[in-house]
């Protein structure tokens, strides 16, 4: 017991995120008399997830460097306002008008690099310049007509449609029960093999019952949602884009050089140009992939709204900020991961969905959120001391 | 009311962090008005007793009492026992650089009048605390201007003006130059005569046994002894052997016959101009490194070592430099710390807080950083390699840690030092350029490092080694650099160099 204990003590960073959901989840679904865990709602909460999550990734970099992005709420709503003139006035071809619009995002994320890290103005600065630049631009893009309508199916089926199901089973997606059966498989395999590289290499490794028990946990997790997303309509598309993008910048992060030199200039950015890392570089790319990705959560929001909207990307920063930190990123930089901040978007959204449904205002929700920023950090700061003190 | 004999009395302190016994029933007595030097390895409990003492531990986190002035006390936070007279100066200065000497000296107690603060008072009272401590600067310079020997006199003269009655030093003197060394004691034998007690740790024996009353000795959290040096005269070796349980013969390993080879690096008239103090920092400097050959560099503080380093090491400052650079006899032109880890030359730096390692990683992770592209299989970092690479210099350099996976931040000096040489070597140098690579780290842990730079040059690796140990640059080097004011001021071989030779060259 009091190895559980000492365990639980070590990672209640890791584990505080699941516990503020499983409160959320359990929370709501009281409030809301069980609509909040229905299929149909768990499905749209993945789809809203979706487009925080793939900037709460480019902000786990940027807040891993010490820097900080408050333009991406409106430049997603100005992109994807892009976008849809792109396709709605101009008739460019969906695949084209995505392509434009992810390059467009990667230059300007190439701009605030320069500023930031040749120019030596702080990222504070440049993108609050840039949060108020891309409000005005947003508003001006939409202005004739207030909204822009998407009419192109396949634009509007990222956001809104579902992988093919082949055929039900007792109610249940053929396809998603395959793929989720399949992940599970891999999932255990994967964990049972770096376990055992731990154990070759001599490191630490949870000991066995417990590590069971994580897996078990983790599994029955996935299982439950893999099974109410079969119930509804399978896997969307949504959710596999958010996959794909999870999976190549935990992969960049922990296996590749650059991921490398980001925890390194994080952690102290001196050392780091003594250790011969071009520490400009290194912010320059961070700033392309946050913009990159940015692009990419306005192109999603579009698609799901089927529109673009004057107010499209509004408090998104605040969500994807406080995604990253209640996923553990540490504010003092150095520290972070991607699937924490896909978690903690998860978080977030989870409780704005939660609001929405209990028909609480933007207002008090607005409030809420912002309450939760600041909680996130007071845990972050507070769990950091009590490990250092030991 | 007689005063007892001893202040202080710290009686069978025990302190247990999760895993590690840090303290084990230490007794340990101060007189009043002696300096009493506290010494012991790295890790030996001397800064987790200091700590106790200061209020840092509150009470009831460790085991033990501590009395003073006769009286048992309990201190909750560094508060506590700054009002009882206790004042405690770290290794890192706790100063604010922008604001001015007066300032610092009276912050956190400012002398008021009504709500506002009283400036004039203020600055009167800080000349009385510089004119104790004998500093004749005006107080209205700012902490940033002046160097760090005054900076470490200003620390004493903050504490003073709490009228403080213990005082701690951990470390006061390893960041300074001989100079500003020499002074300091000075004036903690003064601060003596005015009735203050002052404990200080230090690992510079000459110095503890220069001024210390009473010299207590701790080892793996237990008081091994404690000698009354105003009996009898202390030997460094006594000391030593005490510390670390063994006697150590001669702290500087001897290479057997030394041959080096050809001119590797040079240079030539070079000269750097700092932009950001807008004045020459290095002035036509001439310098040659042989190939497996230990070239000391010595100098003071702020003579301009490390800046010659890093002008080197790929101007990281952005000096403007005129003259030029050789390695193996082409003229280089190395722009930025990558270049110049391609061309095979390395620095280790002074601070490796600071700026050598990235603090929250582990071990595996600094010692490949300056070079992850040898751990690269296609495009990503082989796990296999990595561990390989930094289990084989865990080894090498006898690392003392769980395993490579623990954090670099929580080892001790000496043995991050040996992570942040690890770091240079893993880049395959030909060239190591070690800025005061023994600083702050213990005995032991010196000995190991002078083995492995032994064991390098042998390899027929060249080392640059600044320092501000004379012995230690007298004991390690081939060849001798003196710099001063940032010229060359001469060049002797260590067959014939002494210590007064040296020091003349250094105030040249």
């Amino acid at each position: 017991m009091k190895e559980l204990g000492v365990i639980l003590r070590k990672n209640i960073r890791d584990y505080g995120m699941f516990i503020a959901l499983a409160v959320i989840f359990v929370l709501f679904t009281i409030l809301t008399n069980g609509t909040f865990i229905s299929p149909y709602n768990i499905s749209s909460l993945i789809n809203q997830t979706g487009y925080i999550a793939v900037l709460a990734t480019g902000m786990t970099l940027v807040i891993i460097v010490r820097q900080i992005d408050l333009s991406v709420g409106f430049l997603s709503g100005f992109l994807g306002a892009i976008a849809a003139i792109l396709m709605m006035n101009y008739h460019v071809p969906a695949i084209l008008a995505i392509l434009i619009v992810l390059a467009l995002g990667a230059v300007i994320g190439l701009f605030f690099g320069v500023l930031i890290a040749k120019v030596g103005i702080p990222a504070f600065v440049v993108t609050l310049a840039g949060m108020i630049s891309f409000h005005g631009l947003l508003l001006f893009a939409t202005q004739a007509g207030g909204t822009i309508n998407i009419t192109d199916k396949f634009f509007n089926e990222i956001g809104n449609g579902f992988i093919p199901s082949f055929g039900k089973i007792g109610g249940f997606a053929v396809s998603t029960l395959v793929i989720g059966l399949i992940g599970i498989v891999l999932f255990i395999y994967f964990q049972f093999k770096a376990r055992n590289t731990k154990k070759k290499y001599n490191f630490e490794v949870l000991p066995m019952p417990f590590f069971i028990a994580k897996i078990a946990f983790i599994v029955a997790l996935i299982a439950a949602l893999i099974l109410v997303l079969a119930m509804n309509n399978g896997i969307s598309w949504t959710f596999v884009i958010v996959f794909v993008v999870v999976s190549i910048f935990t992969v960049i992060l922990n296996k590749t050089a650059f991921g490398r030199h980001i925890y390194a200039v994080g952690g102290n950015p001196e050392a780091a140009e003594l250790s011969g890392i071009n520490v400009a570089n290194v912010l320059i790319y961070t700033f392309v992939i946050m913009e990159t990705l940015t692009a990419l959560s306005g192109i999603l929001f579009a698609s799901r709204m089927q529109s673009a909207s004057p107010t499209a990307g509004t408090g998104f920063e605040l969500l994807a900020i406080a995604g990253a930190f209640i996923g553990g990123c540490s504010a003092n930089g150095g520290v972070g991961k991607v699937t924490g901040s896909l978690i903690g978007s998860l978080v977030m959204v989870s409780l704005t969905n939660g609001m929405d449904l209990m028909g609480l205002g933007s207002s008090i929700q607005y409030v809420i959120q912002g309450i939760i920023l600041v909680l996130a950090v007071v845990f972050d700061i507070l769990t950091r001391r009590s490990q250092a003190v030991g | 009311m007689k005063d007892a004999e001893y202040i202080l009395e710290m009686d069978n302190i025990g302190k247990t962090f999760p895993g590690v016994k840090a303290l084990d029933g230490v007794n340990f007595k101060v007189k009043r008005g002696e300096i009493h030097c506290l010494v012991g390895e790295n890790g030996a409990g001397k800064s987790t007793l200091m700590k106790i003492l200061s209020g840092v531990y509150p009470s009831g986190t460790f085991t033990g009492r501590i009395i003073l002035n006769s009286t048992e006390q309990h201190f909750r936070s560094i508060e506590d026992s700054e009002k009882a007279g206790i004042a405690i100066i770290h290794q890192e200065l706790a100063l604010i650089p922008e604001l001015t000497i007066y300032e610092n000296i009276f912050l956190g107690h400012e002398i008021k009048k009504g709500p506002f603060i009283d400036w004039n008072e203020t600055i009167i009272k800080a000349k009385e605390v510089l004119k104790r401590i004998r500093v004749n600067i005006n107080p209205e310079t700012k902490v940033k201007d002046v160097g760090v020997g005054v900076q470490q006199l200003v620390e004493i003269g903050k504490a003073l003006s709490k009228d403080v009655k213990l005082l701690i030093l951990d470390e006061p003197t390893a960041a300074l130059s001989e100079v500003d060394c020499d002074n300091l004691l000075q004036i903690l034998r003064e601060l003596k005569k005015q009735g203050i007690t002052c404990i200080m740790i230090s690992h510079k024996l000459k110095e503890v046994i220069s001024i210390a009353d009473t010299i207590t000795v701790l080892r793996d959290g237990k008081t091994i002894t404690s000698i009354d040096a105003t009996k009898r005269k202390v030997e460094e070796k006594e000391i030593i052997k005490y510390m670390v349980g063994r006697e150590i013969e001669d702290i500087y390993p001897k290479r057997e016959g030394v041959k080096y080879g050809d001119v590797c690096f040079e240079l030539k008239n070079w000269t750097a101009f700092d932009p950001s103090k807008g004045r020459e920092i290095l002035h036509n400097i001439n310098f040659k490194v042989h190939k497996g050959e230990i070239v000391g560099i010595a100098g003071l503080m702020g003579a301009g070592r490390t800046e010659m380093a890093l002008s080197i090491f790929g101007n990281t400052k952005h000096y403007i430099i005129k003259g030029e650079l050789y390695v193996n006899g082409v003229k280089k032109h190395l722009s930025s710390p990558e270049k110049a880890i391609k061309e095979k030359i390395v620095y280790v730096t002074e601070d490796r807080k600071g700026n050598g390692l990235v603090l929250i990683q582990d071990i595996k992770f600094n010692i490949p950083l300056s070079n992850l592209k040898q751990l690269l299989k296609g495009l990503f970092i082989d796990q296999h390699e990595e561990v390989n690479a930094a289990n084989k210099f865990f080894n090498e350099l006898n690392i003392k840690a769980r395993s490579i996976e623990q954090v670099v931040g929580t080892l001790s000096g000496g043995n991050q030092q040996k992570v942040s040489v690890a770091k240079g070597l893993f880049t395959l140098p030909d060239l190591l350029i070690l800025d005061e690579p023994t600083r702050g780290i213990d005995v032991g842990a010196k000995f190991e490092i002078y083995t492995i730079m032994n064991e390098l040059v042998k390899r027929g690796m060249s080392i640059i080694m600044i320092s501000s140990e004379l012995p230690e640059i007298l004991g390690m080097s081939d060849r001798i650099y003196v710099m001063s004011n940032g010229t060359m001021t001469g060049v002797i071989d260590a067959k014939d160099a002494t210590e007064e030779k040296i020091m003349e060259m250094a105030t040249a």
